[in-house]
Parts: C-alpha cells; structure tokens; sequence
C-alpha cells in the first residue's frame, strides 16, 4: 500500500508524536515508512506540519494535491493545508479552534468554520469532522487531540496495519500516568469516527 | 535518547537523520563529540550529551563552533574518533581553523556533520556549504535518508583516517528532521587515552611548514578523488540515453519521479553520495554513455558546474542542464512534484494530470506566525524599554541578535532593525551609532554573547563607541532547545560545565556603567533602563530571568497563579499595542473589550504591573 498521511495544527497538539507513532507502527507492520517534522517552532504558537510516508515512495515530502489523509488538529490549519489534498482524499479535521495572535489583536478574522469545512467537503474525497478537543478533555486530558485523531484515523480504515496494532503503539509509546487518558482519547476518536453523524462527505 | 546505546544488531529502528548520524558515529567507535546548538543540527549534539551521562563518550557543548571544531582537531590530532556537528552558517564561524586543519590533517578519524538549511526553515541564509569542502579540499559525502547518514557517517570515519583528512558529511533540513527505518550495527567500544605524537615541523603551520603542508593536502585531494571513483555511494543505475545525476536528498524525489513517470531503469542515474572531490573516470564514463543529462541538486550547481568542467576537459559538447537554463531554481528547498515536473519536461514526457486544487478562500486567511511565549522575559524587558524611549521622548535604532528574542521583530514589540548573524548585534551598533549619532540600543542573547559577542564588546569598549547593549539572560539557549552554554544558569540534570558569570566578564571587558535587572520587575527595571539610556558610551544593561518554558520543565511545576482582567478595561489597548502577550485577546472580532485566556496565561504576573485592570485569580 502506498499512503501519504499530511498532519498539520499548533505547536503544543502533539502533531510530532502522532506523526512518530503512526511511523513506528508502520515500521511494525513491516514498512519502511519516512516521517518527516518540522522543528524549532513548536513551543512557540507556530504552525507545525509533519508528513508519513509509506510504500513505494521515497520522498519524505508530499507536494500539493498528493495527500492521501489530511489529518488536521485545528480548523484553520486543516484548511490552510488543503490544497495538499486530491480529489480522493481522507481528511479528518478537529474542528476546535486555536485563535492566533494575529486574530485576536485584531490584525485578522478568524474565518467562519463552518464555511471551511463546506468549502473543503466540496473538494476531498471523505471529510471527518468533530470536536477532538472536547474529547480529550472528556478523556481526561487536554493533551490527547493527538490520541483522539489518531484512534479516528484508524478507524476510518485507510491504514495498512490494524486498531489494535496502532494501539499497542500508542500504549508502548505512553508515560504510565497518561496511559489511562490517552488510551481512552483513542478510543473516544474510533467512535467518533463510527458515528455517520460526524461525516461530512463519505464514511467510515 | 538512550535508545540509541540498545538494540540487535540486525534491528529496526525508526531514526531521525540526526539520530542516525549519533548511530553510526557510535558504531564507529567516537570517543569524542563537540557541537553548537543550532537547528537543523541540535539533536546530534542534545542525543550525544546524553549518551556521554551514561557511556563513556567525551561531549562538549562548545562556546562556538570554531572552539567546537579545535577541540575535536586537537583530540583527533592525538589519534581520537572525533565528531563535530554544527549548522551550515555555523562553519562560517570555523571556517578559520577548517581552512588550516586540512593542511594540518588528523590521526583519527575526524567527522564534520554540516547541516544546510534549504529554504531557510530556521537560519538567516541558505549558503550552501558544499563549497567548504572544495575551498578547505576535504572529501564531501552527502546521504539521501537515515539509513545512508549511518553508514557514510561511519564511512567517514575510516576514510578520513585512511587518507588523514577530516571528512564532512552534509544533510539538510529535511534529511535531519526526517524519521526513517535505520538498521543497526554493533557499537563499538571507545578507546583508551589518545597519543599526542609530537612532529612540529609537520603541525605547527608557519609558512615553512605550511608550503610543504599545501603540497600534501593536493597530493591527499588525488587520493581521495581514487576514493570517490571506487566508492559505493557513487552508483549508476539504469541505463538509456538520457542521463540524470543527483545528490542528497533529491535522489529521493528523482526516485519517485522515475517511478510515477513509468521511466524506472529507463533512465541512466548516478546517484553521487561521495561528491567531492568528483569522481572524474566514472563521471566520463557515465557522460559517454548518454546523450544529455539532467543534474538535479538543491540550491548551487555546485555539481553541474563540476560536471561541466569535467565534460569540457574531456571534449564531450552533450547538453548538461540544470540550474544553468534555470530549470531548476537556486532558490529552496525542492519537493518531489517539482522534481518530477522539470524531469518530464528536461526529458519531453507526459506527466500526469495535474491533481485537483482546492480553490482560494474568500478571505486571506490569518496568519500564524511564531511568538515569544506567554510569560516569556524577554517580552517583559522589551516592553520597559519601549517605556522608557516613549517617557524620555527618545527614538532608538535596534540592532539585534540571534536567539528567541529575535522574535521581538514582529509588532506589536517592533524591537528589531538590523541583523547579520551571531554576534552582529554589538558590531553593527557600533558602526550605525557612529555614522548617524543617534542613539542606539543593541539586543543579545547570553548565548549568543558567549558565541560572539565578547569580541564585539571589546572593541567596542576599546574604541570608545557610544550604545546601551541589553543581554537578554535567560539562562539557555533557548531558542534551539534550551542547551547550556558558559553562561548558564539553568542546567540539565547532572550537567558538569562550570558557570561563569556574565556581569563578571562584562566588567573584566572595560565597561563601567552596567545594571542588572529582573525583567518582571516593572519599576525598577524601567528605572534602571531610563537611566541606562541617557548615560553615554559603552554601557550594559543585563536582563536577567530564567526561560520559562524551560525552568518549567526542569522543575516540573507550573505557576498556578493566573491573572484576568478584572477591573473595568478602560479600551486603552495598551497592553496590546506595547505588550502583545499571546495570552491577551480582543474579546470578540471587533469588540474593544481585552480578555486573558486562562489556558495561555503564564502567571508571569508582569501585565497586573502596568494596567490596573488586570488582576490575580485563584486557580486550582
């Protein structure tokens, strides 16, 4: 299988983590998969964007139009980053909002998101999208959007390797104290990913 | 991080570019390793630091890169495996002491990692430093994934030792942020204490010595250039008329390219891993054998005008494109439709249909830029100073440095005009003070002072130049990922490196008028700058409070203080137009109401300090 996965949202979501398990999972299952990060800016309310590569393709990369899943951790940036996608695409938005500086010292308007994602159901393939945030916070941390996401993008059935397998992942890759929460934030992203209400365009 | 130092050999494992360099320098038996922060270099030297708490590695964290590439010289110069690892404008900064080491040549294997930056994703330029390696003449090897960064970095230890040369192994960005499967070898045992073997006249580079020494260096520059002929990062695949060469990175994007355009094997590829100097036997081979080439390679055609040469020396007029006719740009990084779009056209195949992009928004879409941090101290010293020039009436010109707090460039702080590189900050004061006699205010970071500053504020102090130099301490360096340097105060658990005090050595420099204040303490910080600012010639001001994020982390604690807005607003919109914290938010697009998000709020506590509005609250 050849799969480019696009993960994009705000320092601090935990997009590298996700963007590494997802790696080591394929790396289980058997891939040479790349996972390609952006640095430095993370702590800093910047955008942050990393790629997973898997198949035949050797370029840690993805050009526009090439992504197979867009997995987006805050509407904006999911939007920003849409013109990654092809007309196939998976995309899965937390459509929690992260309000940046720019917004909120009024040098900008944070665009209407449900505007976004009617524009980007126009264009993808399949567009998921719910309020991870809420989630995790339900599941005990608002750290695990990342865990949520991930538990979502298993379930819509566009990986090589199984829930369970990403799972494992997930719980080798966890301090013990956030095992619980992260474990149920993943959980919590696979039936929100079950549910046809959360479906914009397509289906699990 | 000690990940690393376990795992089979045989194993798999899923490395960063940089991880896999740390990798294969243990695997080769390093005994020491030195660096400066810098990204997309810092893991290399942050995994190292810790491997050395826990094996028996010698690492520094050195003041600067040239201390950096001395240190590892001198240790190779006593027989050591030595590694120095730095970022691409880094070896600007050792270029000095490269220029002669290669003369000088090495005893154990010495390994210099520099990581180029294309597209700038976090450096002042996009230089491209394969050029150091034909300018200082040492061998260049360039890996394409994490997997070939481990293998040439030890490759390039043996080499370097078998030809008595350093070696530089260069990534880029994308290489050294990129995970990929890495499988292991077995490490080697470090060795016992080197052998300095004295031989002046062969090592100590006075002009005498130094003729012999460049006679050498061009002898070693022929054997090396056997080596790249023989070498197998130097391979040709596939086989047809049209010829393409490729380096680094880009040999991954020609791949998928050949592939998604059905020209797999059709097309004869050399990919070059050992590129300098130029493998000229297999490059004519391989130029005969075709009928034009394509040389795709990030930024200079620093391999297309080799080739070019090469072809010309040989009578060979076949068509060698490449940045020459501007199909490819000088310019950034490149990415694989790219590649694949100038290799369809270089060779006049169909390329596929262009894929489906999703149309412009009906608004430009906010942006998202980097900030400093809620609760950051420097925002806090800033905003003091904007204070104080706005009370005395005064306009002042900011030079600024390297760091964090060059973030202060962005409104609403605006505290940034001029900026070169490290250290520029003091320099550059000092010759726009003198040419426009206004008054100027330079920022650096304790650092960067270490890095490069302590010259620069010598010369200023000698020739009596007139600014107010403020050191943003914060203990770290914080920008890169919060590594110590001399001047720190902020230390990673166990960490041996002795402190030393910056208002110490700033005196020792011949400055006389010095303050050192906290930056969250309003009043006297604004007191102490609007004194600064009216004294005359070299004076200092030293800011100094912890990195947050970082002191954060070390303790494992955050403040539980936060604080709102309480009082009534007055709409002044002060604190957003002299402050800017990113916790501060207009309440609702429009409104003139200001609001703190409790999630964002640091509790620095510095805001309550100028606006009376702005009150403590009690979180759990």
């Amino acid at each position: 299988m050849n799969l480019r996965i696009f993960l994009t949202g705000v320092g601090g979501q935990g997009t590298l983590l996700a963007s590494r398990l997802l790696g080591e999972a394929a790396l289980e299952a058997g891939y040479s998969p790349l996972v390609s990060e952006t640095h430095g800016m993370a702590q800093r309310g910047g955008v942050v964007i990393s790629t997973v590569v898997l198949g035949d393709w050797q370029s840690p990369i993805i050009s526009p139009g090439e992504a197979d899943v867009l997995l987006g951790f805050e509407m904006l940036e999911a939007y920003r980053a849409l013109d990654r996608c092809h007309a196939g695409s998976l995309a899965i938005v937390n459509t929690a909002v992260i309000i940046p500086y720019t917004v909120s010292t009024g040098q900008g308007r944070y665009p209407d998101p449900e505007r976004l994602l009617s524009l980007m159901a126009g264009q993808v393939g399949r567009l998921l999208a719910f309020d991870a945030g809420a989630l995790a916070r339900q599941a005990g941390s608002q750290l695990a959007v990342n865990m949520v996401l991930l538990g979502a993008l298993v379930a819509a059935d566009s990986l090589p390797f199984s829930g369970e397998d990403l799972r494992q992942v997930v719980q080798q890759h966890t301090k013990p104290r956030f095992l619980e929460a992260n474990l149920a934030a993943f959980r919590m992203g696979w039936d929100a990913a079950r549910n046809p209400g959360n479906w914009r365009r397509g289906g699990a | 991080m000690l990940e690393l130092l376990t795992g089979q050999p045989g194993e798999r494992r899923l490395l960063l570019g940089n991880e896999a360099i740390v990798r294969g320098a243990l695997e080769a038996g390093v005994a020491l390793v030195t660096t400066y922060p810098g990204t997309p270099a810092s893991e290399i030297g942050d995994r190292c630091y810790v491997i050395s708490r826990h094996r028996d590695l010698a690492f520094e964290y050195s003041v600067n890169e040239k201390a950096a590439l001395e240190v590892a010289a001198g240790a190779a110069a006593a027989g050591w495996r030595t590694m120095c690892s730095m970022k691409h404008v880094g070896l600007n900064v050792a270029a000095d002491a490269l220029m002669t080491l290669a003369y000088v040549g090495v005893k154990g294997g010495m390994v210099i990692v520099n990581a180029d930056d294309p597209s700038m994703f976090s450096s002042q330029n996009e230089q491209d430093n394969r050029f150091y390696a034909r300018l200082a003449g040492i061998p260049l090897l360039e890996p394409a994934n994490p997997q070939e960064a481990k293998e040439m970095v030890a490759a390039g230890f043996a080499l370097s030792e078998d030809l008595g040369l350093p070696v530089m192994v260069r990534t880029t960005t994308r290489l050294s942020h990129t995970r990929g499967a890495v499988t292991l070898g077995e490490l080697a045992p470090r060795p016992g204490p080197g052998r300095f073997l004295k031989d002046p006249f062969h090592l100590v580079m006075v002009p005498a010595v130094a003729r012999g020494a460049h006679v050498r260096l061009l002898a070693k520059q022929a054997q090396a250039q056997a080596r790249a002929e023989a070498s197998p990062f130097n391979v040709i695949s596939g086989s047809g008329p049209w010829g393409v060469v490729v380096n680094g990175v880009p040999a991954a994007y020609v791949a998928d390219a050949l592939l998604t355009l059905g020209l797999e094997g059709q097309v004869t590829l050399l990919r070059l891993g050992f590129s300098h100097p130029l493998p000229e036997k297999l490059l004519v081979d391989f130029l005969r054998g075709v009928q034009q080439v394509l040389v795709v390679e990030e930024l200079e055609p620093f391999l297309e005008d080799g080739i070019k040469a090469i072809a010309q020396a040989h009578g060979l007029t076949l068509p060698i494109r490449g940045k020459g006719e501007g199909l490819f740009s000088r310019l950034y990084e490149f990415h694989p439709a790219l590649v694949r779009q100038v290799v369809a056209a270089a060779f006049d195949v169909p390329t596929p249909a262009a894929p489906v992009v999703a149309p412009p928004p009906e608004q430009a879409l906010p942006e998202r830029p980097p900030n400093l941090c809620p609760g950051c101290p420097h925002r806090a010293m800033y905003y003091a100073i904007k204070i104080a020039l706005r009370d005395l009436g005064v306009e002042a010109i900011f030079p600024t440095d390297i760091g964090c707090y060059t973030l202060g460039l962005l409104p609403p702080l605006s505290m940034a005009d001029y900026l070169i590189c490290m250290g520029s900050s003091i320099t550059t004061a000092c010759g726009i003070s003198r040419a426009t006699g206004r008054k100027v205010v330079a920022f650096i970071g304790d650092s960067t002072f270490f890095h490069a500053g302590l010259t620069g504020l010598a010369n200023a102090v000698h020739n009596r130049h007139d600014l107010l130099l403020v050191i943003l301490d914060n203990g770290t360096t914080a920008m890169t990922g919060q590594q110590p340097h001399p001047g720190v105060t902020l230390t990673p658990p166990d960490y041996p490196g002795k402190p030393i005090a910056i208002d110490g050595v700033v005196r020792a420099l011949g400055v006389e008028r010095l303050w050192v204040v906290n930056p969250y303490k309003y009043k006297e910080s604004l007191a102490a700058t609007k004194e600064a600012l009216q004294a005359a010639g070299v004076r200092v001001l030293i800011s100094q409070a912890p990195c947050r994020l970082y002191a954060e982390r070390l303790q494992g604690r955050k403040s539980r203080a936060r604080f709102q807005v309480k009082g009534v607003c007055a709409e002044c919109h002060h604190c957003l137009e002299y402050f800017g914290c990113p916790a501060m938010y207009l309440k609702e697009n429009g409104a003139a109401q200001m609001a703190i998000d409790p999630d964002l709020c640091s509790g620095c506590a510095f805001c309550g300090q100028f606006c009376d509005a702005i009150r403590p609250v009690k979180t759990g």
